[in-house]
């Protein structure tokens, strides 16, 4: 009994990161992880639940007890194993995914005080064997004979072309960039998730037998149906919501003004931090405004600090409430000393004689009665409209499927939002083809993504083997 | 990796450069355009498509040196690999027979020119080709475009038509039907030449390459405003009716980096102007002998500066 109230602890360990002052003028990562001795303190923790919850709001269904019980009992290659049987990118993971509202939001002893710091112990054991490199090779089938095609090497891509290699199907992944990854190279910073990283979770999926090939635009280079013809026997989409949008307000083509998609893949993907040594330029604004309250909003204004910049806003028309960014990242971001503008909008930029935005004019907003998505709806303070000088802005309100691949196969149905349909196997209208991830439910989160990837994967395996009418299960 | 098969300089700072890009080569249209790296930290550029052969494996680009990456693209040779090359990547120009077309082309913008005189004339259109240069020495690949062509005008600044606009305002002065104008080159060559057509009333295609950074729709830096809207020139271009455009916008955006541009520039200078002095003084050269002595020792200031 002892024992087990000593593990009620209502405290977690605590994951050592960089000061605020340190972090706010480098790339590097702010969080460290833990120390063995951290991670074995925290794993401790775990009661073992004969029916773990959590594993319930895992959407990959990471066996969480297991890999615990393994990690505790200083079996780390076990740990990795298990972990690495459900989660091909568990470095990843471990790193960005909201653990808040997903596997750590069921822990039982959340209940009575913190749950267990599941996302901390995944990075722990994904970067204790990334090191070592001491993980058993995971079970692969022998060879289907079928094969496959996977769009875009972002999160759902290598999540399903993994599955599909281990199931001993022939997978080749398309991606449009120069590097594999999708959004975890050209959006997610450095501090927040090493490339690194990203580059030797992609070398896992190739290790496992799927092929990358860069420079791939599927859509302009090769269309599906020609993947389809060409050899192919199925086709997964996972291209992302990747379009930016604008908020349609006069002055925004000024020059000084970005959507996040090119601020953010300038900084990360072209390496603009390293300016002049990487060849690709960006504007270090002195006073940035960033317009959104996402993840990605986060993102961007804790680059801009990064960049140099003396004063960074983020400029939201909604209260702190209402934000819908990550309650840890808002915390890094207030700590590194990004300043939030609540119930603030834009309604027109201006500029001087070289076209470079040099102001903003905002006006104050309060909020209405709850909209259909349940926030409040902001409205205008008549007459608060006033003038604030900027010199750079980003504009991070969110992103909308890219229609460079719907536009070009008339077979595949979208919805009004650009979004494919797809039922809950991830089937599209078109035969042979699959997807999943932002493409079907917009922007989201990188986790859902893979979800989404490895939903597709069982169901085209169940697919390939049965060789069965598109219309039939 | 993507080879460079042959490279030329084809007129003062405009270079001519074959690559392997055989998937590009065998999906490329009129119209069209890629996305180059040329190494491991360089930026992303987009160039017009300026041939193809989809038997060889090959694609073409045109390309006038201004800049970072336009310096180190023209310091490579026949044999060397760029790191990158993704396309084809807009969309294809929507050639028909329209009748009679005049094909306006000046400096890199006569490359994309030859692709698309080329599909005019096999739709059965009338082409009139006008080419462009500040000077005789400045006008190129007047025979190839002319194998498409029925009529080929080389304008220099001086005489009667002094530009490619005054060739197409007097054209349409003198009275004879024109259906189409497309233009490619400068910003300004391709605003004054729509100005020139504007009081006709007469379609006139242009293509843009401003600023981009992914080439797929995904960042929006290139955006443009097109009667009144914007316009991803990546996506929705990257031809755009001539008469619709925000010309002053584009410069603007088009010129926001320069300071940045100059400073990288004169650091990537400083340390290659050995090779820059290689390309800006020879047609071509052979990359075996790129760094021997004899190369480096053929003009007094170059044996100077290298300490030879």
């Amino acid at each position: 009994m002892e024992e087990m109230a000593e593990k009620l602890k209502l405290n977690r360990v605590e994951m050592p990161k960089q000061s605020p002052e340190k972090r706010r003028s480098n790339f590097e990562e702010v969080a460290l992880g833990y120390t063995p001795e951290q991670a074995a303190l925290e794993a401790n923790r775990c009661i073992q639940c004969k029916k773990p919850k959590c594993v319930e709001g895992c959407p990959v269904g990471v066996n969480i007890p297991e890999f615990i019980l393994a990690l505790r009992d200083g079996d780390m290659p076990g740990a990795a194993l298990s972990l690495k049987g459900k989660n091909s990118l568990p470095g990843i993971c471990g790193r960005v995914c909201p653990q808040e509202v997903q596997c750590e939001s069921r822990c039982v002893l959340g209940k009575k005080g913190a749950p267990i710091a599941i996302g901390r112990l995944e990075r722990f054991v994904a970067d204790w064997e990334r090191v070592t490199k001491k993980c058993p090779p995971c079970e692969l089938l022998p060879p289907s004979g079928k094969s496959a095609a996977v769009v875009g090497s972002g999160p759902a891509g290598l999540t399903c072309a993994a599955d599909l290699a281990r199931m001993g199907h022939k997978v080749t992944i398309f991606e449009a960039l120069h590097e594999g990854g999708g959004v975890l190279v050209y959006g997610i910073p450095e501090f927040r998730l090493p490339k690194g990283i990203v580059r030797s979770e992609i070398e896992y999926v190739k290790s496992l037998g799927a092929e990358l090939e860069l420079d791939s635009v599927v859509g302009k280079q090769v269309q599906i149906d020609e993947l389809l013809k060409g050899g192919y026997d199925a086709v997964f989409l996972g291209i992302g919501a990747g379009a930016p949008r604008f908020l349609n307000v006069p002055g925004e083509n000024l020059s000084g003004i970005y959507s996040a998609n090119e601020y953010l893949t300038r900084v990360n993907l072209m390496k603009a931090y390293k300016f002049p040594d990487y060849d690709t330029p960006i504007k270090k604004g002195k006073k940035v405004a960033v317009v959104g309250g996402g993840n990605v909003a986060m993102d961007a204004a804790r680059s801009a600090l990064r960049l140099g910049a003396d004063e960074v806003h983020i400029i939201y028309r909604r209260s702190r409430e209402e934000m819908p960014a990550r309650l840890e990242e808002v915390e890094n971001a207030m700590e590194e000393g990004v300043i939030f503008d609540f119930l603030t909008n834009p309604t027109r930029f201006l500029g001087d004689h070289r076209g470079m935005v040099n102001a903003m004019e905002v006006v104050e907003m309060e909020l209405g009665e709850p909209d259909a998505s349940g926030r409040r709806s902001p409205r205008v303070k008549k007459g608060s409209e006033h003038i604030v000088n900027v010199d750079t802005v980003v504009i991070a309100v969110g992103t909308v499927p890219n229609p460079l691949i719907t536009s070009s196969t008339p077979e595949l149905k979208a919805t009004k939002w650009g979004t494919l349909v797809v039922d809950e196997r991830g089937r599209t209208t078109m035969e042979g083809v699959w997807a999943g991830g932002d493409i079907t439910t917009g922007g989201a989160t990188v986790i859902s993504a893979m979800g989404a990837g490895k939903i597709a994967a069982a169901d085209i395996d169940h697919w390939l083997r049965k060789n069965g009418k598109w219309s039939e299960s | 990796m993507y080879e460079i098969v042959t490279k030329e300089t084809v007129a003062p700072n405009i270079i001519h450069m074959k690559f392997k890009a055989p998937k590009i080569a065998s999906s490329a249209k009129p119209g069209q355009f890629v996305i180059i790296r040329v190494d491991e930290k360089g930026e992303r550029i987009p160039m017009g498509l300026a041939g193809w052969d989809e038997k060889e494996g090959t694609v073409d680009i045109v390309f006038y040196v201004l800049g970072t990456s336009t310096a180190k693209l023209s310091t490579m040779c026949e044999g060397d690999s760029l790191a990158n090359i993704a396309g084809p990547l807009g969309k294809p120009s929507e050639i028909e027979n329209f009748g009679r077309v005049i094909c306006a082309c000046g400096c890199f913008g006569v490359g994309p020119s030859l692709p698309l005189v080329k599909a005019l004339k096999e739709k059965g259109n009338y082409v009139i080709t006008v080419v462009e240069g500040r000077g005789p020495d400045f006008v190129f690949w007047t025979d190839r475009l002319g194998e498409f062509s029925d009529e080929v005008h080389v304008v220099t600044g001086c005489g009667k038509t002094a530009w490619a606009n005054d060739f197409i305002e007097q054209e349409l002065q003198s009275g004879k039907k024109i259906n189409r104008i497309f233009a490619h080159g400068c910003p300004f060559m391709m605003k004054v030449s729509s100005d020139a057509s504007r009081a006709a009333g007469v379609d006139t295609t242009v293509s843009l390459t401003p600023i981009m950074v992914d080439g797929t729709g995904m960042c929006g830096a290139c955006r443009v405003e097109v009667g009144g809207e914007t316009k991803f020139a990546c996506v929705d271009g990257p031809e755009f009716e001539g008469h619709d455009i925000n010309w002053d916008g584009l410069v603007l955006r088009l010129r926001q980096l320069i300071p940045e541009e100059d400073k990288s520039f004169n650091i990537w200078e400083r340390d290659n102007w050995h090779k820059l002095m290689d390309c800006r003084h020879k047609k071509s050269f052979n990359p075996a002998k790129r760094m021997s002595v004899e190369e480096i020792e053929h003009t007094e200031a170059n044996c100077k500066l290298a300490g030879v």
